[in-house]
């Protein structure tokens, strides 16, 4: 008889060529996708020259993107996107991505099917557990573990327990992934799940579209978790199917697999969330939000840069204005993302709010440009930090929310639901 | 090899961006790195170290980004290890590849004061207060994981034994 096993474990299991794995088990695991981008890579190709070795240990399996400080804002930044090309270049990895076929990388590579069920992706980016939602063991990493896998294809890992997330009920309007998460983290603090998988079930779930799901596992990291995962369904498979140009094996969690935590949640209890600075634990529901003006509002980002978030923007905002003295910035995550977002008329609605649309990049998420704050400014945005200083000046604010409450709040000029237009 | 030092006291979930700003992300070369290492938690902190201090905070130190740059900051910039009750957990990775020691204490994050002059045995995990004249206790510094510290990191470690 087997031992029941989470999703998790399977995964690492599978890939440590093990029947069996329980928590605090050290494993080594054969690496599906390893990830790097214009902030990490440059480091990793530094350590993978210097080690002298020849090879990467297949240029299928790792992924290149330019997506933090593209399009180029200085240069040394412009100088650390031409080590990625270069590198590229001479190992011939088919996954880089620069200029107009890149995007925000955890946005880019499930669209691409480069991610899929049953993974196991490290990636030099702490939201890499973004994939996680099609049901992969995706975890952030450093540079140094980055290029030690671009040598070997292998890494190890302490295989993590696991906290079970049930949402009961139904979800009350303008409710979406990004308030599940602001919610349960606002509920376990910022390492609420520290070093533990987080998983995410139950009847709301089932229901939520793969958009949504990213959201959630991408912000896992938010409570200091390892991966943030779902169990793959009929959407999963769906999803992948249509994008998928490998196999890929589904892995789920026995029903009487073991849990360090079970967390239930009800869905009817939830509202619109809203994350005060400086930490994303500092939630509050939107009814309790108060008078808190804006400068600017951002929309985009590998955790709410889908074509689904613009879709709500952009039905909030046809035939608005933003308010007089604000600033909104929309950068649709993907090329791909972009082009639906022009063939479904959404640009227009955008530019005739008074919008400002910029390219595919992570630019002001992490401070990095295409939307700096000043001293004093105070900005809410689809992102998923507010820490201090992220966006800009030491004395700024960040204050994270949904598309919804982002593009009310942009027409309103200070933090609102939809429900208040 | 113990270390020995001043102590710096920081509060609960230090993040990764104030330990270093994304703006200075635009390159990885340690010195340039560090002379920004917490500037926004305070603007002369790299000023008034000396090399071998200690940092001691509060829970989930390194919280947030994956950037080894985090480490590579306090590292150049002198800091001989930091303590914490807990840390976030690509920082805790990342810290020992690059060759800095962390220490998991609750009772040393709180007892600890600024300025204390602080010695620590990486290879009993014993944490002395040298001003108060008190000792807690760490989980101890594997002897592998001392050396792969002493080359300098995962890396200088692993092109050493390749030799």
């Amino acid at each position: 008889m087997t031992k029941p096993m989470t999703i998790a474990e399977k995964i690492l299991a599978a890939h440590a060529g093990l029947d069996y794995v329980e928590p605090g088990q050290l494993v080594q695991v054969n690496v599906d996708i390893a990830l790097g981008n214009d902030i990490t890579a440059p480091i990793a190709i530094k350590i993978f020259r210097q080690t002298g070795i020849q090879k990467v240990f297949d240029a299928q399996r790792i992924a290149l993107v330019s997506d933090h400080f593209v399009p180029n804002k200085d240069i040394k930044s412009a100088e650390q996107a031409k080590m990625l090309r270069d590198f590229a270049k001479e190992h011939g990895i088919v996954h880089h991505y620069d200029g107009g076929e890149s995007g925000v990388e955890h946005a880019l590579l499930p669209e691409k099917g480069i991610v899929l069920p049953g993974d196991v992706v490290i990636g030099a980016d702490s939201h890499t557990c973004t994939y996680g939602a099609l049901g992969a063991f995706a975890t952030g990493v450093g540079s140094t573990d980055l290029a030690a896998t671009m040598i070997t294809g292998k890494t190890w890992f302490k295989v993590p327990e696991s906290i079970k997330f049930i949402y009961n009920g139904r979800l009350r309007p303008w409710v979406t992934g990004k308030d599940l998460i602001l919610y349960t983290i606002g509920k376990i603090g910022v390492d609420g799940a520290l070093y533990q998988a987080m998983e995410f079930c139950g009847p709301v779930i089932d229901g939520l579209p793969m958009a949504d799901r990213f959201t959630m596992a991408n912000m896992a990291i938010e409570a200091g978790g390892k991966v943030g995962l779902f169990n793959p369904d009929e959407k999963t498979i769906e999803y992948a199917k249509a994008r998928a140009k490998r196999p890929f094996t589904v892995y789920k969690s026995d029903e009487n697999a073991s849990y360090a935590q079970v967390v239930e949640f009800n869905a009817e209890d939830i509202e619109p969330q809203v994350a005060f600075p400086h930490l994303p634990e500092n939630t509050r529901p939107i009814s309790q939000v108060g008078d808190v003006p804006l400068d600017q509002v951002v929309i985009g980002s590998c955790t709410n840069g889908r074509i689904e978030d613009l879709a709500v923007a952009a039905q909030i905002l046809k035939g608005r204005r933003v308010a007089q003295g604000l600033r909104l910035i929309i950068l649709p995550a993907t090329p791909t993302i972009y082009a639906q977002a022009m063939e479904s008329g959404y640009l227009k609605t955008f530019l005739e709010a008074g919008a400002v649309i910029g390219p595919p990049t992570c630019g002001p998420c992490l401070g990095g440009h295409m939307g700096i704050l000043a001293k004093g400014e105070r900005a809410l945005a689809t992102t998923n930090r507010n820490f201090v200083g992220r966006m800009g000046h030491p004395e700024s604010e960040v204050y994270l929310a949904s598309p919804a409450v982002a593009a009310a709040s942009a027409v309103l000029g200070k933090i609102a639901g939809p429900d208040s237009l | 090899m113990n270390i020995k030092g001043k102590a710096w006291k920081f509060g609960e979930n230090i993040d990764t961006d104030l330990i270093i700003p994304a703006r200075y992300l635009n390159t990885s070369d340690p010195a340039e790195l560090a002379k920004h290492c917490m500037e926004d938690a305070d603007p002369e902190f790299v000023k008034k170290l000396s090399v071998g201090d200690i940092i001691v905070a509060g829970k989930n130190f390194g919280c947030g980004s994956s950037r080894e740059h985090a480490p590579i900051a306090l590292k150049a910039a002198g800091i001989g290890c930091v303590i914490a009750p807990t840390f976030a957990r690509i920082f805790y990775r990342n810290a020992f590849n690059m060759g800095l020691p962390i220490f998991e204490s609750k009772e040393a994050s709180e007892d600890i004061a600024e300025g204390d002059l602080v010695e620590i045995h990486p290879s009993t995990g014993e944490i002395r207060n040298l001003t108060k004249g008190r000792t807690y206790k760490a989980q101890p510094i594997p002897p592998f994981m001392q050396e792969l510290i002493q080359d300098g990191g995962l890396i200088a470690h692993i092109l050493k034994t390749l030799k």
